[in-house]
């Protein structure tokens, strides 16, 4: 498929862009969650879950994917314009996340015909919620050693163990399963196999785990016997590995080809102006202590480092001799920086940064506090800060494994 | 205020910067670069006089005046690479004081100097005093009216490659007024007047200009009237060039460190697999991303009025922030070897520490952001 035009691309942002302002929705009397992993309450699923519909029926989600399978069969480019539009209105985010932006571009990527045939348009209508099964309650970063098994018993595989953190986990209808089909390979990377997992079977239970804000949104998920299809393996037994980095790719942005929709909304940087206005500090405007303005700068220059580089990423001649450095590199830049903005902005309240969310005098309604405590969940999931500079630093800096 | 800024990138930058690339690696090795702290010069003239016939000279020049007629967004890939190989010619010192002309020169002072620039004339700018005063209004040399002349007085400091400038662009406070810029040529200096200084970045040669006694004809004040336009656009200049030379030297400085953290053994294991020395090295790397990704934003908008000054600001303090920490870094994790002049992490936190402290460091480009943005 060519490349679309500058023109074509800004007509279907315009586009975008005034679809998503006639169609957005009020803001409701509940607090939306501020990423999808902190869909916690039903009224947020069923809200979400019909914005993320209409967004598809519009043409802005799935753009990119092949007609076929419920796309809308254009350049990819075309989705990623609509995802930006969308992020820069601030509309709510995409419900469906580990479907739109991991397992579809995956299927897409290396499942058969009919794998996409069945399960491709669900996760672009919210009908059919995905989540992730990856990390155990003992194995947390070391994916690879995952201890659920898989044992085959005819047609079908048996499942027994536990995983956690399940994003949506009491929500999903089938999950990216990573389990132990031969816990005798000769390294334990060989002995896993993927599986595009149902959930609603017999010895699938989820347990909602209550976060350190006080809210929902993940589950661990416990599996006593439970029968799966052996037909729902992708690849072959003892590829899941290789699949699972693949998956991992495409949900750290390393890879292209997503269903689309933000699912994280950032903090707005800007407000930290507006706080360190209002914030006192000695009877004056903390706006025009040096030291806080020193740190207000140094949170603009990073924010600019931050999209800057996404943007460079498209430059080839700047990213040649390390092509895979940025995208690598982009996780624990920005969710670093999140985590950091929100301590900052807590900083500025004084005394009121001891408020949190319920107290009507909290500053914003504690939503920097909840921000704060909630930018762990990237800080950790999906590859702690610290796991991300081990890979940086064995993959792109050449560096032997810890 | 935009939070996300601007990027983009030219035919002509890329085609720069491969050539570059190729170019200063292969005419700067690290052994050229150690042979030539001792030498006098500080440079290779035949790698001056090729730079020159590869037109590098003429890239930010309009073409009236015998230049290529693009813009320093061109210029900063070629400086990114002579900063990546520590290599040292006046080409900084004399694209500063090119610029210098364009801003703030006559029309017959654009047409004597600039077309002998595009061919190779070395220039430098003689601004800084004594105070060390970043600001580059608070001075104290003073040229006074004397006849149809100026007579100036006083004396600059960190006057780079001033042994090898035909021109030098001298700032004056004009009969104890504002500060106005003078091209004062090689030939009316007395005998003695540069003494060399002896400063912390062995690859450059940096002077001090003594000016007492320098009598000027009136023909030599550039443009009173673009004085102060002039001498900002001047500082942003060097704060570009410099992010460039110093996102070069970061790059090598952290290459430099892998290739020890890859190679050398502690305790029978490779020193690079503990995490005490990964995890910083990977902050070193991703701060150099984001320090070049200031750059080429600031190269960006670099001709674009309210776009220019907090982009080259932000790529400044970046930049200076991700060179010092690496090389910094550098020293450390070459242990005892670190501490040795033979190991060259002293060569880049030497080059750092210059780097940094020119043309204002990141606290007080910083403080000048505050003041654009809120």
């Amino acid at each position: 498929m060519s490349s679309p035009t500058t023109q074509e691309l800004e007509e279907f942002r315009k586009e975008a862009s005034a679809w998503l302002k006639e169609n957005r929705p009020a803001e409701p009397d509940f607090m939306l969650p501020l990423t999808f992993m902190e869909v916690g309450t039903e009224e947020q699923f069923d809200f979400l879950r019909d914005w993320q519909r209409k967004c598809y029926e519009a043409g802005f989600i799935g753009a990119g994917w092949p007609k076929e399978y419920g796309g809308g069969g254009m350049h990819q480019k075309f989705q990623e314009v609509a995802t930006k539009e969308m992020e820069r209105q601030r509309v709510p985010i995409m419900l469906n996340a580990i479907g739109l932006n991991w397992t579809g571009p995956l299927l897409l990527d290396m499942g058969t015909h009919e794998d996409r045939a069945i399960y491709l348009k669900g996760i672009l209508t919210a009908e059919d919620i995905w989540c992730q099964g990856f990390s155990e309650p003992d194995h947390g970063s070391d994916l690879g050693n995952a201890q659920t098994k898989a044992v085959r018993d005819g047609d079908d595989y048996i499942i027994n163990g536990s995983k956690i953190w399940t994003t949506q986990g009491n929500f999903a209808k089938y999950m990216i399963l990573l389990a132990r089909t031969n816990p005798d390979a000769p390294s334990k990377y060989k002995g896993l196999s993927f599986f595009l997992a149902p959930m609603h079977v017999d010895g699938i239970e989820t347990t909602p785990i209550r976060k350190l804000t006080g809210e929902y949104g993940f589950t661990q998920t416990f599996f006593t016997d439970a029968r799966i299809p052996a037909d729902c393996m992708m690849g072959e037994e003892g590829q899941g590995w290789a699949v699972a980095m693949r998956t991992l790719e495409y949900e750290r942005g390393a890879r292209g080809g997503q269903g689309g929709g933000y699912t994280i909304s950032m903090p707005d940087v800007s407000k930290i102006f507006d706080l360190a206005k209002t914030a006192m500090r000695n009877g004056k405007p903390a706006i025009e202590d040096p030291v806080i303005r020193d740190q207000l700068t140094q949170f603009m220059i990073e924010a600019r480092s931050i999209a800057l580089s996404a943007k460079r990423q498209s430059l080839t001649p700047l990213i040649q001799e390390k092509p895979h450095s940025l995208p690598l590199s982009s996780k624990v830049a920005w969710t670093e920086f999140i985590r950091r903005l929100n301590e900052f902005a807590i900083s500025l309240q004084g005394t009121k940064a001891a408020y949190y969310v319920g107290e009507e005098d909290a500053v914003e309604g504690g939503i920097w506090q909840r921000g704060y405590l909630n930018a762990f969940s990237a800080t950790i999931g999906g590859g702690t800060s610290q796991i991300q500079r081990n890979i940086i630093g064995e993959h792109v800096l050449g560096l032997p494994k810890s | 205020m935009d939070m996300v800024g601007t990027i983009g990138l030219t035919e002509e930058q890329a085609d720069l910067l491969e050539v570059a690339t190729n170019f200063c690696r292969d005419k700067s090795p690290i052994e050229k670069v150690r042979e030539l702290l001792e030498d006098d010069l500080g440079y290779d003239p035949d790698v001056w006089k090729e730079v020159a016939e590869l037109g590098w000279l003429a890239i930010a020049l309009p073409e009236e005046y015998g230049g290529v007629g693009l813009s320093l967004a061109e210029v900063v890939p070629v400086v990114e690479q002579m900063g990546r190989n520590l290599m040292a010619t006046p080409f900084v010192s004399t694209s500063i004081a090119a610029q210098a002309i364009i801003a703030g020169g006559t029309e017959a002072q654009k047409k004597t100097y600039l077309p002998k620039i595009a061919e190779g004339m070395a220039a430098t700018v003689a601004l800084s005093e004594d105070n060390g005063d970043w600001d580059l209004l608070n001075i104290e040399a003073s040229a006074n009216l004397e006849g149809n002349g100026y007579m100036l007085s006083g004396t600059k400091t960190f006057v780079c490659d001033a042994h090898s400038a035909e021109i030098f662009i001298v700032s004056a406070a004009l009969d104890g007024g504002s500060a106005k810029l003078f091209i004062v040529e090689k030939d009316m200096l007395p005998e003695g007047s540069i003494r060399r200084e002896t400063v912390i970045d062995e690859t450059r040669r940096s002077f001090k200009l003594c000016l007492d006694g320098v009598g000027v004809h009136e023909i030599q004040m550039m443009d009173v009237n673009q004085a102060d336009a002039a001498l900002a656009h001047i500082h942003m200049v060097q704060a570009l060039l410099l992010s460039a030379e110093m996102c070069g030297g970061a790059f090598s400085t952290i290459e430099y460190t892998l290739d020890y953290l890859r190679t050398r053994k502690q305790f029978d294991k490779i020193v690079g697999s503990y995490q005490a020395l990964k995890h910083p090295i990977v902050d070193a790397h991703i701060s150099y991303e984001h320090a070049r990704s200031h750059l080429y934003s600031a190269a960006h908008n670099f001709d674009k009025q309210g776009e220019q000054e907090v982009a080259v600001r932000m790529a400044k303090s970046k930049a200076g922030e991700a060179f010092s920490y690496a090389a910094d870094r550098s020293i450390q994790f070459h242990g005892g070897f670190g501490f040795t002049y033979e190991c060259d992490a002293q060569l880049y936190r030497r080059r750092s520490l210059w780097c940094e402290h020119m043309a204002g460091d990141g606290a007080y480009h910083r403080e000048k952001l505050a003041a654009l943005m809120f």
